[in-house]
């Protein structure tokens, strides 16, 4: 089976002489039903190179293909097709409607003049009950809750009907509950067969839904491999400092947890 | 699937609104013509421009006809111009630059026309001369600041807004050193009045010049207005959405300030009606470009023409537009606050 996405070698500088890069090397690839996570600690240049992948931020070096085509020389549109984008937690500024801006994810399928017809409304409509935010379609946007946001934002994305998804810390700011509805929203989407890229502070949700997981510390992916190879004691401790133990638990839970200690 | 009622603050359909608000329009519109010192039937009116195609025997005097066609038409039909462009271009710029406080003048386009007209009332001092440089000279106070935002690399939409300030600033100084400078008994009133902004000098010659500036203008936002909620998003979801954003920015700049430019060089400058008008929208309709910006070109269209048939009827002397825009206006919007609904 062919990557869907293909990242190779991609580095992102801010300052034009690329002395002081932001991360540098990095490669991975997506296949279909992938859930790949990528964990460290802020400011490793997590969120930079999810949106360089997603096309959101330009100037990186390296190659990006998108089913085998360079995304660098696909039209914005082209790359929105392939590659749905949930961002980082950001409040709205103006009250638009639920249903309004899971439609916005209908944008790339359309001309610059026209707006969203009948059949994009339905096709918002059932990204909105996939994601089960379809109660709260006529809720003005600046009165949900984080946990709505986040699904709405999902929704959108899911509206662009992508082959990928590129999800910037979608657990951030949630309670447990929220957290777990998201992964349980994550994992279904690879089950459609769409490849999920995810950044992530909690090393447990790796253990539950990811598929392949990639620490990145000081600007390159330090470690990649299956969740349980890669998530020990020492990839831990040496990545956030901080002394971390990973146990196996059973009874019912049957996976790894990270612990960490004061 | 959709009930539509609830999108709107006040519980009608966005089209049936639209319709009601195009009605309000042709009978503020037909009312503007009756209303002045002379007050004219309405069927009369309706004979007279009638006559201008028709094969109508005239049974009414010549001095009304002049007065409808030469007189109340244009200022009519400039009006409604004008009304409907500035606040289309304060509504696309409210959603380009996420920003309430925005209206068109953001990027200097006032602080530039402000200076031509005072150059040109100082200099040659007629009334050509005065709407040409104005228009020259917003364009350039736009250009500067479009120039000015490309030279930092940062946030685009920021740097778009403190180049227009550093811009306006610049113009509008060296608008006051030509105030100060000025003779005090004829050009300084003259540039003082221009200011204040009126729709008094409009002639048919000058709608045929810039009616069709302000038309396209209108059209292009009105084509590309549900991209504009894509915009408003932010910059970077925007561009995960598959909208090419530099270029869909510069349309929107370009088309609000030809209009705004157009419509100051024929009016001077008409404040708060590009500032408020889209919120006025916004409470009646939400924040859906979609049905936002043809509510907004409808609602402007008839507040302009509303208050300029009062300032030029209700009382002896003409007052300057400028000024009951803002006077009318602010209690309006004072008490449509109080019924507003979340955000903005």
């Amino acid at each position: 089976m062919n990557p869907l996405v293909d990242v190779h070698n991609i580095s992102f500088s801010y300052s034009s002489d690329k002395v002081y890069s932001i991360f540098r090397d990095v490669s991975f690839s997506i296949r279909q039903g992938d859930i790949f996570c990528i964990l460290g600690p802020n400011g490793t240049g997590k969120t930079t190179l999810l949106k360089c992948v997603g096309n959101v931020i330009q100037g990186w070096s390296g190659t990006v293909n998108l089913d085998g085509r360079d995304i660098s020389i696909l039209k914005t549109s082209d790359v929105a097709r392939g590659i749905g984008y949930v961002p980082q937690n950001q409040t709205p500024s103006f009250p638009f409607q639920v249903r309004d801006i899971v439609v916005m994810g209908r944008a790339p399928h359309l001309n610059v003049f026209s707006s969203p017809s009948k059949k994009d409304c339905e096709i918002a409509c059932g990204a909105m009950e996939m994601v089960g935010i379809l109660p709260l379609a006529e809720r003005p946007c600046t009165m949900l809750s984080g946990g709505e946001w986040q699904l709405t934002l999902i929704a959108r994305a899911l509206a662009q009907e992508p082959r990928v998804m590129i999800l910037d810390e979608p657990a951030s700011h949630l309670d447990l509950g929220n957290q777990l509805r998201i992964l349980r929203v994550v994992k279904s989407l690879a089950e459609r067969g769409i490849g999920v890229v995810m950044a992530t502070h909690f090393p447990d949700h790796a253990f539950i839904v990811a598929t392949e997981v990639a620490i990145m510390n000081k600007g390159i992916i330090a470690y990649k491999g299956q969740p349980e190879e890669v998530i020990t004691d020492c990839n831990m401790r040496e990545t956030y400092g901080v002394d971390v133990r990973v146990i196996q638990v059973g009874e019912g839970v049957d996976r790894k947890v990270c612990f960490p200690s004061l | 699937m959709f009930s539509k009622d609830k999108r709107t603050g006040i519980g009608i359909a966005p089209g049936k609104l639209m319709i009601i608000f195009a009605v309000m329009l042709v009978a503020i519109a037909v009312s503007a013509l009756m209303l002045g010192q002379s007050t004219i039937s309405a069927a009369i009116i309706f004979k007279i421009i009638a006559s201008q195609f028709l094969q109508i025997d005239r049974t009414w005097p010549l001095t009304l006809e002049s007065i409808v066609l030469d007189i109340r038409l244009p200022r009519l039909l400039a009006g409604i111009l004008v009304g409907a462009g500035l606040s289309i271009s304060g509504a696309s710029f409210q959603g380009l630059f996420r920003n309430p406080l925005v209206s068109p003048h953001i990027l200097g386009v006032s602080a530039g026309a402000g200076l031509g007209a005072a150059l040109a009332i100082l200099f040659f001092g007629n009334i050509v001369a005065i709407q040409l440089l104005s228009f020259i000279f917003s364009l350039l106070a736009v250009s500067m600041t479009y120039g000015l935002s490309r030279v930092y690399r940062t946030t685009p939409i920021l740097m778009l807004v403190l180049s227009g300030i550093i811009v306006g600033a610049l113009f509008s100084s060296c608008t006051s050193l030509l105030k100060y400078i000025a003779d005090p008994v004829n050009d300084m009133p003259s540039i003082v009045f221009w200011l204040l902004g009126s729709l008094n000098n409009v002639s048919n010659r000058d709608l045929i010049v810039v009616g069709p500036v302000i038309m396209i203008g209108i059209s292009v936002l009105l084509l590309i207005r549900w991209r504009i909620n894509l915009l408003a998003m932010g910059e970077e979801d925007a561009r995960t959405l598959g909208v090419n954003t530099n270029r869909i920015r510069l349309t929107i700049i370009i088309s609000a300030t030809m209009i705004s430019a157009a419509a100051v060089s024929i009016t001077g400058i008409i404040g708060w009606i590009g500032l408020v008008i889209p919120h006025i929208g916004r409470l009646l309709v939400g924040p859906d470009n979609k049905y936002l910006l043809p509510v907004v070109v409808l609602v402007g269209a008839s507040y302009l023409v509303a208050v300029d048939t009062l300032a030029r009827s209700a009382f002896d002397t003409e007052i300057p537009i400028g000024i009951l825009t803002a006077l009318v206006g602010a209690p309006i919007f004072a008490y449509l606050l109080r019924k507003t609904r979340s955000g903005w």
